[in-house]
């Protein structure tokens, strides 16, 4: 067994441009996406016929049909067959999640390579049997008699030919994501000012970024579409204060469509290896991945609020590797909603909620905006759920690699009370 | 006791209806202290000018209250918050959402030049039309004369203006006071706000308190915190002072009530209801003062409160020389004579309380009350002539003034007059006998050591008066 952990490698990244839902992307599924983002590594990095350590990937949104997802897109993809695949899923910290999977192997030297990767499809979402219907089949199924069988069809109603449709909220609360975020939006105080200001500085980091030609090496152009769908270059806090607001309550409701992420088709996927699997392929090392947490709240019993996990995350990674919150370059907290952002970085600001939630004698402390998402986030570039971590993963890799040295931290919160946060340095 | 009729009949549904017509006055029926209840009910938005030095001092109390708590977003409040536990939620009074206030707290102690007044503007603005029925409000500063300059000294004093306007804005119930807490004397702002913030404070609105540094006193009971302590008050027989008695007895005090003998009966009924002990004597007797010395000698008095008093009303053209000197007698001189009695023969224990009972009239004067309202000013005079004096020696002296409270005697006034001194105050009632017992009692309580030399009015803000 090896003795000491090895250093994991982030080597390069791809993505298809994220389209909103219900377009450009309305007939691929989500196995189509992550064969293409499995593909473009292969192209990038000449691994054509190459047989990897291990692909992790997810999808979110996932139809009963794609048992082993990701096995069977390395299956379709130029990757050598006799690949190894499985599936995660921890809602939107699926893509993130698959990163951790792979880089843990790699530094306990189970495998030399990988890829992580996600996708989602908000068109393509699976919609199955009424669940009344499916429960009487399966009697009929089980029946021994022709009475019996007899029996279990009278339960037959013409409602349920209405099939189930995947839903957007909370299975133990029954609030949709938003409704979630507008109450935490209201516990914290967070202004509709604050969140626009934050959405329209998404949009114009992120065209800033496609146009200086950030994204070159990391989006590949996919059914026509070069850039992220959701991308309004021109986007202003002004434009944005215009809209009106689709979750709270009358009054004081602030998100808008504007300030939240539309849902999204896309998917995105990170190669990881060992120093010496890059080195002799004389591949790049964009950064290393250093440090990784989950954590989740009780947004049931307690109330706490549903997308505050990564809140809880952060302290408890940075304690664990001897660093504050100030000891970044670079900070890429998901964009879910504006409001999510404002939240979070409100809590580790905040005395009380540190000394009462995390325990903590002092806050955590701000952050500087300037080092926040700088070349955009979720808010701009749209959110295929298990596509957001290969996304954000890649584009901090690069940033890093761009400036040469530097430690970087994501934070990604996740459906069911749930979040990541994950450090990668160079 | 006399009833307030008129209450009653515009909280009934159809007089309620009438009395919105016609635009009446209608009187929200005040909540009162009942023993077991928290200090409030409901939450409190607890907030600070930049530079604050009472917000600390203040969340501590909160914490200790163990009430609900919310405050902005901003420092020093949310540091403050923290350092005293409080699990406070944040209110934005820009998107305050669905927040309710039982109270509202402010500190307005870093406020130092006229300029950042419009810190109270930004802070009550966006709350003051949440606050509940019955709500409490309560300013924190410091005493001008405390300022380091004339600019604080001002813009301090500028707050009793906002206090007292608010409280005649603030309607349902609610109550506004003004508390100037000395530098160095925010250990002693427990029992103040405390008070202050709880039903036990229901009849008292736009009142200035100061709190002066004093030796911290050990932790108290708050429930009862007269317990183990004596406590001796004049008059207890009936009305306000058989309220006196009961209140501290309900804090824990072991109770003497004293009546002149002709009293004797229902002195001896309130004792006995209240496990204390009944003490026969006329207070001006010559041997009065020498005879309450001896019968509390060397185990020690803790509280004294000189609440017997008498009206003898006449315009003082019509006015007979006995009826000035037997009435001062009473109100005044013989208090005088008690205290130095008490205090020459060192009777009154560390720690120890004298509580007066003065009156609105000795505040603003009344037509034929000339002898009265001297007697009862001049109790004023004594409270803030002696605390100096008696503050060196651990003791504090405080007056209560109440306003029109509903007693036998009330009972018995021409009812246009009555219903006059009903209305004329922020809280449209009279007050009622408990009202000014629990300020007695807050003044009694030994966790008010930093409280001396206070005028604190029981009048609903009366409108007479300053």
């Amino acid at each position: 067994m090896n003795a000491s952990p090895r250093r994991v490698a982030v080597v390069g990244a791809d993505r298809i441009p994220f389209a909103r839902s219900n377009s450009v992307y309305a007939h691929a599924s989500n196995q189509d996406m992550l064969t293409v983002v499995l593909d473009g590594l292969a192209d990038r990095f000449a691994l054509q016929g190459e047989r990897l350590g291990e692909v992790v990937g997810g999808a979110v949104l996932k139809h009963p049909r794609d048992r082993d997802l990701t096995r069977e897109a390395v299956l379709g993809s130029r990757l050598a067959p006799d690949t190894p695949a499985y599936d995660v899923q921890q809602a939107c910290g699926t893509g993130l999640e698959t990163v951790i999977a792979v880089a843990n192997k790699i530094a306990l030297g189970q495998i030399d390579s990988g890829i992580a990767a996600g996708a989602d499809t908000a068109s393509d979402a699976p919609i199955s049997l009424n669940e009344d219907l499916r429960e009487i089949l399966l009697d009929v199924n089980r029946a021994r008699s022709a009475g019996a069988r007899l029996r279990a069809l009278t339960r037959l109603r013409p409602k349920q030919v209405v099939p189930e449709t995947p839903r957007n909220e909370e299975p133990r609360t029954g609030l949709s994501m938003g409704e979630h975020t507008a109450r935490m939006a209201t516990e914290w105080g967070v202004t509709r000012e604050e969140q626009d200001a934050l959405a329209a500085r998404s949009h114009q980091r992120l065209a800033a970024a496609y146009d200086r030609g950030f994204h070159d090496d990391l989006v590949s152009p996919y059914l026509g579409l070069e850039r992220d769908q959701n991308l309004r270059p021109d986007s202003t806090a002004e434009k944005l204060a215009k809209l009106e607001p689709v979750f709270g309550r009358n009054g004081d409701a602030t998100m808008t469509a504007g300030n939240s992420t539309p849902l999204s088709d896309g998917a995105s996927a990170v190669l990881l290896a060992s120093e010496d699997w890059a080195r002799e392929r004389d591949l790049p090392v964009l950064a290393y991945v250093a440090e990784a947490q989950t954590a989740a709240v009780d947004h049931v019993h307690r109330g706490e609020g549903l997308l505050m996990a990564p809140a809880y995350a952060m302290p408890r990674m940075l304690d664990r590797a001897g660093l504050t919150l100030q000891d970044f370059d670079l900070y890429e907290i998901h964009e879910a909603f504006a409001a999510q952002v404002l939240c979070t970085l409100k809590a580790w600001a905040d005395p009380v909620f540190c000394r009462e939630r995390l325990g903590r004698d002092a806050p955590l402390g701000e952050i500087d905006p300037d080092r926040l998402n700088v070349n955009g986030g979720s808010l701009a570039a749209g959110h295929p759920f298990a596509a957001t971590g290969g996304r954000i993963v890649g584009g901090l890799a690069k940033a890093l690699h761009e400036r040469g040295s530097g430690r970087g931290v994501m934070s990604i919160c996740a459906a069911g009370g749930q979040g990541v946060v994950a450090v990668l340095e160079r | 006791m006399s009833t307030d009729t008129y209450g009653r009949l515009v909280n009934s549904p159809p007089g309620a209806f009438v009395a919105r017509r016609a635009g009446l006055p209608r009187p929200v029926p005040l909540e009162r202290h009942a023993p077991g209840d928290p200090v409030i009910r409901g939450r409190v938005l607890l907030g600070a000018a930049a530079g604050g030095r009472l917000v600390h001092a203040a969340a501590q109390v909160l914490a200790g209250t163990g009430a609900e708590t919310a405050t902005s977003l901003d420092e020093p409040v949310r540091s403050a918050a923290a350092a005293a536990r409080l699990d406070a939620a944040v209110f934005n009074g820009l998107v305050p959402g669905e927040q309710r206030f039982k109270a509202l707290v402010f500190d307005a102690s870093g406020i130092a030049d006229s300029t950042q007044l419009v810190a109270l503007h930004a802070f009550f603005h966006p709350a003051i039309r949440r606050v509940e029925r019955c709500g409490r409000i309560v300013v924190l500063g410091t005493p001008p004369s405390r300022c380091a300059t004339p600019r604080e000294a001002t813009a301090q004093r500028a707050l009793q203006g906002f206090t007292r306007s608010l409280g005649k804005e603030a309607g349902r119930g609610s109550t506004v006071q003004l508390v100037e807490v000395a530098p160095g004397a925010e250990e002693q702002l427990a029992s103040a706000l405390r008070f202050l913030l709880s039903p036990r404070s229901a009849y008292v609105s736009g009142q200035v308190v100061r709190i002066g540094p004093a030796a911290v006193g050990s932790g108290v009971d708050w429930e009862r915190p007269l317990a183990g302590r004596v406590a001796l008050v004049t008059g207890a027989a009936r009305g306000i002072g058989e309220a006196i008695a009961s209140t501290l007895a309900r804090d824990g005090a072991h109770v003497v009530g004293l009546d002149v003998p002709a009293l004797g009966a229902d002195l001896r009924a309130v004792a006995e209801r209240l496990g204390g002990e009944a003490m026969e004597l006329d207070i001006t007797d010559e041997g009065a003062p020498a005879a309450i010395a001896e019968r509390f000698g060397p185990a020690g008095l803790d509280v004294v409160v000189h609440n017997a008093g008498v009206t003898r009303d006449r315009t003082l053209g019509k006015m007979p020389a006995e009826r000035w000197e037997g009435l001062m007698d009473i109100n005044l001189s013989s208090e005088e004579r008690i205290n130095d009695a008490l205090l020459d023969a060192g009777v009154l224990r560390d720690n120890g309380r004298i509580v007066c009972v003065s009156s609105l009239s000795g505040i603003a004067g009344n037509a034929g009350q000339t002898n009265y309202a001297t007697s009862k000013a001049g109790v004023i005079g004594m409270v803030e002539a002696m605390a100096p004096v008696l503050g060196e020696r651990g003791l504090t002296i405080n007056a209560v003034a109440p306003g029109f409270i509903e007693t036998r005697m009330t009972g018995e006034m021409p009812v246009a007059l009555r219903e006059a001194g009903r209305r004329m105050n922020s809280l449209r009632q009279g007050g009622r006998p408990v009202d000014v017992a629990e300020a007695v009692a807050w003044f009694a309580s030994p966790a008010s050591a930093g409280v001396n030399g206070n005028v604190v009015r029981v009048c609903g803000q009366s409108l007479l008066g300053a």
